[in-house]
């Protein structure tokens, strides 16, 4: 607790300064990223990120500094130069997207790291730290790289703003915004280029090794809890920024962890809990939808019982046993307990001496199911001409599906039938 | 101007990793017709579509429409891509995707005025999808998908239309919506030109018909199009000759068209 008021305190310039650094970093990559995200291109980002290794060097080797800036472009123009490659072999070769990923990724990144050995062991005396691209170090962070992430990821969230519309319709449907006469290319080039800047300042916190889920993970977490773009980026780059936040914090409180790979944690937990607990598109609501479908099939096939038992002995409401009701179907335990509980909490059932008996809202619902299942079968005979011995199991499942609108559409197209194909009376 | 040809397609020849897929195609459109582009699979119908959007360079030929090349008119052209060309899991409602139809180069850095929202909302109206419009689009039916796409194009306020198989997974009542649709742009006096691949339909729905299987088989009225021989033609298997000399072109390489014969304006 002491650690996290210590923390949130800022006291210390340098946490106040990496911790900036991060966030920035985090929320820049993933509002670039979520596009990257649409557009399937999640590898592409990661390829980027390895290509760029061999321009660092390069750049620190002509210029014979560590200058954040001219670090960074060198690290530009070797990304532009991967990308460019990327898109020439797919074009002009017979080669596959995924192995031409994997092979610029894999060519430019071993060439980043054997010139990278080969100046370690030049001997020049700055060289120090330059592996640092390799893994990130976000606590070796400067004042002067802080204002150059800070510029540079305002700038990446202006251009951002100013592009939506065109990389909104180039992530959609290229060739539509093609045929509009669009400057499909221009947006392509920004978009791509704010990739590059993306992962270029992105890998002082977290490396080259790391830096794809930086740019992927906080859109596919984003992706889970809204369905609206904006919405989307927007939760994206908090996610981002709080991966982040949360890095910054643990390796000051464990000055021993590395603040990138805990961003990356981080991160990884919330694209985690947004697929298995998301409203709608989460793992677990789908479960929980199951289970509701699977509750209603056993209520509904209890109030069927209930209807058929009473319309064979001609009074609907008639008192029911345990014994009937088994004799009827053999419900399991667990479910003959399940649904007469539920029933009698609905006020569906009610519960008399010698068994229970159907209420006035429970004979309705049960007379829906029982129709809802004959009107099915008379729409397979009729429309689908099935055998009548063939439509019962699909009945069966199908009653509990029906919503009213198409149970309307079911009755307007079947003319309103009194009969189901067995010759019983479907009840209205 | 009536009586200039709506699309005019001038010895167009277009190839896949120089494969041949369309021969030296050449006809001519009139304005004001609900046109079909008919063919078996892989007849190249989608191409020549594409070619003319401008989506694919032709090896030679060019395509214009209302007599000038595609650049100059693009504001009078509407495209409905396939349906299945986009991923519909992409978070966007039926409304953005209709209001697409709007974007133009002079306004992609801007907001969308009223009057944009004004023409897409019509649009939706007219497909019968208004009711949709703050719908999800990974939630649509085939056919609701359909008829967004249809709306955008509706919405781009063309007098062209190109429309690539949008009776494609839909179900019959939507088929004939779609149709009377048609119809009343026709009577507004507007071109569609509709890539099909359904023969049964295709008499009664297209007053003109364009037949294809990699050539040009036949172009002309329904009437003098749908014959038994030419139907036998296109559907009879694609000429052998023909495409044995199209994968000699992709194995060896060669050109397609010597310098100086590629027919472009």
């Amino acid at each position: 607790m002491e650690a996290l008021l210590d923390f949130f305190s800022f006291a210390d310039p340098n946490v106040r300064l990496v911790t900036l650094g991060t966030v920035l970093l985090g929320a820049a990559a993933a509002v670039v990223g979520s596009f990257a995200f649409l557009r399937k291109r999640a590898l592409v980002g990661d390829a980027i990120a390895h290509a760029i290794l061999p321009g660092i060097v390069l750049a620190y080797v002509l210029s014979d500094s560590k200058n954040t800036l001219v670090l960074m472009a060198g690290a530009l123009v070797s990304g532009w130069v991967a990308l460019l490659s990327m898109d020439y072999l797919s074009n002009k070769t017979k080669l596959k997207t995924d192995t031409v990923i994997g092979l610029i990724l894999s060519v430019f990144f071993g060439l980043g790291i054997f010139m990278l050995t080969a100046v370690q062991h030049t001997g020049r005396g700055n060289q120090a730290g330059l592996d640092k691209f390799l893994f990130g170090k976000a606590a070796s962070m400067t004042q002067n790289d802080v204002y150059i992430f800070a510029a540079l990821s305002i700038i990446l969230i202006l251009l951002t703003f100013v592009f939506f519309k065109a990389f909104k319709i180039v992530a959609f449907n290229r060739d539509y915004a093609l045929t509009l006469g669009l400057p499909v290319k221009l947006a392509e080039f920004v978009l791509a280029t704010l990739t590059v800047l993306a992962i270029t300042t992105g890998i002082q916190a977290v490396g080259v090794v790391l830096m794809a889920a930086l740019l992927i993970t906080p859109a596919a977490a984003a992706r889970s809890w809204t369905n609206a773009l904006v919405s989307m980026i927007l939760i994206a780059a908090f996610l981002g920024a709080f991966g982040g936040l949360v890095g910054s914090f643990i390796s000051y409180t464990a000055p021993k962890m590395p603040t990138g790979p805990w961003i990356v944690m981080a991160l990884s937990f919330f694209a985690l809990f947004s697929l298995l607990f998301a409203p709608k598109r989460g793992v677990f609501s789908k479960l929980k939808l199951q289970r509701k479908n699977r509750e209603k099939i056993i209520t509904e096939n209890f109030l069927k019982a209930f209807y058929l038992l009473g319309e064979r002995s001609g009074n609907p409401q008639q008192i029911i046993s345990r014994e009937a009701l088994l004799s009827y179907r053999d419900f399991p335990p667990a479910e003959f307990q399940f649904a007469l509980r539920t029933l009698k909490k609905n006020l569906h059932v009610i519960a008399l001496e010698g068994g229970w008996r159907l209420s006035k809202t429970g004979l309705e619902e049960g007379a829906r199911v029982v129709r809802l299942h004959r009107l099915w079968e008379m729409y397979l005979t009729e429309r689908m001409n099935f055998k009548s011995d063939h439509i019962h199991p699909n009945a069966e499942t199908m009653e509990h599906v029906i919503t009213p609108e198409l149970e309307a559409e079911l009755i307007k197209e079947l003319n309103h039938p009194e009969k189901d194909p067995h010759e019983s009376t479907i009840p209205y | 101007m009536m009586n200039e040809p709506a699309l005019e397609v001038h010895n167009l020849t277009v190839s896949y990793h120089r494969k041949p897929v369309l021969w030296d195609v050449d006809f001519a459109l009139p304005q004001g017709k609900i046109i079909g582009i008919i063919g078996p699979n892989g007849s190249g119908k989608t191409t020549l579509l594409k070619t003319i959007m401008g989506l694919l360079k032709p090896d030679s030929g060019y395509a214009e429409l209302l007599g000038k090349p595609l650049d100059n008119i693009r504001d009078r052209v509407g495209y409905v891509p396939q349906r299945e060309s986009v991923d519909w899991d992409f978070p966007a409602s039926v409304m953005d995707v209709v209001l697409m139809g709007r974007y133009r180069k002079d306004n992609l850095f801007k907001r969308l005025s009223k009057q944009d929202k004004s023409i897409a909302t019509e649009a939706l109206e007219k497909v019968n999808m208004l009711e949709f419009a703050n719908r999800q689009i990974s939630q649509l039916s085939g056919g609701q998908q359909q008829r967004v796409f249809i709306a955008r194009s509706l919405a781009q306020q063309a007098d062209i239309y190109l429309m690539d198989e949008p009776f494609v997974g839909v179900d019959a009542a939507t088929e004939e919506s779609i149709l009377k649709l048609l119809i009343d742009m026709r009577a507004e006096g507007k071109t569609v030109v509709i890539v099909h691949h359904d023969l049964q339909t295709a008499q009664s729905y297209f007053n003109w018909i364009v037949l294809l299987n990699t050539r040009l088989v036949a172009c002309g009225p329904t009437a003098d199009v749908f014959t038994d021989e030419n139907l036998k033609e296109a559907y009879g298997g694609r000429l052998n000759l023909l495409s044995k000399m199209g994968e000699l072109i992709s194995e060896k390489e060669f050109p397609l068209r010597e310098r100086g014969f590629d027919d472009k304006k």
